[in-house]
């Protein structure tokens, strides 16, 4: 049976929570410096790429949030078998609250009918937190902040789309992402990295669509098919030219991760969670021994 | 880099053109959903003074309140600006505001009232949170904050060399508008073959 230290974990959550907010991902990084060298000397989308990486190491030295919104923070668990849910649960909430009183998140849950803001970032629904269980014997606990620009510029398509010419094949897949971005421009914080849900039903396609923006930028899809159309549409909307913040440059998206699903007969999702170049998520998994680890 | 002072006049304001990258310092207040919408409900007189030939902020910060209840910006960057479109024409005429500063530019509607009262759309660099932040030297007062909470209160700030691009001018021009219509070309291509 796993058993684990509660307020050890609390405070090892904190830790996760504050990496998220303020400590860009090295992979994340790495794109972003190879998108400021691909921009010609003295263009605005040199100057923005470069205050964007100087932002970045600020926001690292000082530990302070890189965005100011600090997003939906969603949350993909994993545990063995027998370890509670709810208890998990209330820890990250309690951990939630305790990172807004050191300022790593903003206050970011707002009751949709009176218009209140909760103060502590926790609500109905918030934190979004989603679990499975599987055969290791240790837990990770993944998280990413999502804000509300790039999470408005999201959108799922139903195929066939007849205005775009958009069929019920990766042919149409192609063309509804390309329309997605196109609409997008700026708004979402370009550069984008793209999650893509292939199927489902309505919500299952969207989860599958965030889910995909766990992967590693510089992973391959497992599914060769899915591999080739990650490159190309990459090098295609790329040609869209809307480039950092929409000023115009060579990088529109830094990547493009996809997965499918099963899907009804009478039923084609698309679904396309962007996310901007603030692209914060870290993990942590705690073995049976209580030692912890982030990634 | 074009340096601006605020309180700032109309004429000077016009003198902008699209492309011109800017540093402000000086008095301007932050205000984004909630709050245009109360403003276009209320209209309050004590905005006036905060306003007139200011800027507006489209901005949610991340705060921290101090033991002798100052207030400072932890993370500053902008917010979406289009959500905004409904109301900014007709604030920015109102209240004589010289400028917007957000991010991803603004409509049909507000770049018509830009020409029209004499305003610019300044674009800051969304995500750049924690070096804005920097920029904002003097949380001067806060207003509505328990009414609004903190992404949605009026926060009245000092800047100093806060960085922005004026995408939006007076006399129509919107690089907005001109990355859009070329990239609606390529689309169209990678669409349609």
């Amino acid at each position: 049976m796993f058993q684990y230290d509660e307020r050890k974990l609390k405070d090892q959550l904190l830790e996760l929570i504050r990496l998220a907010a303020t400590d860009l991902p090295k992979d994340v990084v790495e794109s972003i410096q190879a998108a400021y060298t691909d921009e010609p000397e003295g263009s605005a989308a040199k100057s923005v790429f470069g205050m964007i990486l100087k932002n970045i190491e600020l926001a690292r030295a000082e530990s302070t949030p890189i965005c100011q919104d600090t997003g939906t923070n969603i949350y993909l668990v994993y545990i063995p078998e027998g370890v509670g849910m709810r208890k998990l649960t209330a820890l990250i909430k309690e951990a939630t609250a305790e990172a807004v009183d050191k300022s790593y998140l903003r206050p970011n849950a707002v009751d949709s009918l009176t218009g209140k803001n909760s103060g502590n970032n926790i609500g109905e629904g918030q934190p979004s937190i989603h679990f499975e269980e599987w055969d290791n014997d240790f837990i990770e606990i993944k998280l990413m902040l999502k804000g509300g620009g790039c999470e408005n510029v999201s959108t799922q398509y139903k195929l066939p789309d007849v205005g775009l010419g958009a069929g019920r094949d990766l042919d149409g897949v192609y063309k509804v992402i390309v329309d997605a971005v196109n609409q997008a421009q700026g708004l979402g914080c370009a550069p984008g990295i793209l999650g893509i849900g292939i199927g489902g039903d309505r919500a299952a396609s969207h989860l599958g669509a965030k889910t995909q923006l766990f992967r590693k930028m510089t992973d391959t899809n497992s599914n060769p098919d899915l591999a080739v159309l990650e490159t190309k549409l990459k090098r295609d909307l790329n040609k869209l030219g809307v480039g950092p913040m929409g000023f115009g440059g060579n990088t529109t998206v830094m990547g493009v991760k996809m997965g499918s699903m099963h899907r009804l007969p009478a039923s084609f999702f698309v679904s396309i969670s962007y996310m901007c170049w603030a692209y914060r998520r870290h993990s942590m998994t705690l073995n049976i021994n209580g030692e912890v680890s982030y990634d | 880099m074009i340096k601006l002072q605020l309180p700032i006049s109309e004429a000077a304001i016009r003198e902008l053109k699209m492309g011109d990258e800017v540093l402000i310092s000086g008095l301007m207040v932050t205000a984004r959903d909630a709050a245009h919408k109360y403003i276009h409900e209320n209209w309050p007189d004590w905005l006036k003074p905060i306003m007139e030939n200011s800027m507006i902020y489209h901005c949610g910060p991340v705060v921290k309140k101090h033991e002798d209840g100052s207030w400072s910006f932890v993370a500053a960057g902008p917010t979406t600006s289009i959500r905004e479109e409904p109301y900014e024409a007709a604030v920015m005429e109102y209240y004589k505001v010289r400028a917007v500063i957000g991010k991803g530019g603004m409509g049909e509607k507000t770049l018509a009232g830009l020409a029209k009262s004499g305003g610019v759309y300044l674009h800051a660099i969304g995500g750049l949170a924690a070096s804005l932040a920097k920029s904002v030297v003097k949380v001067k007062a806060v207003y509505m904050l328990e009414e609004l909470g903190v992404p949605e209160a009026f926060w009245h700030i000092e800047v100093k060399d806060f960085p922005a691009v004026v995408t939006m001018d007076s006399h129509g021009g919107s690089l907005h508008k001109s990355i859009k219509a070329h990239s609606d070309e390529v689309a169209k291509k990678l669409i349609f073959g």
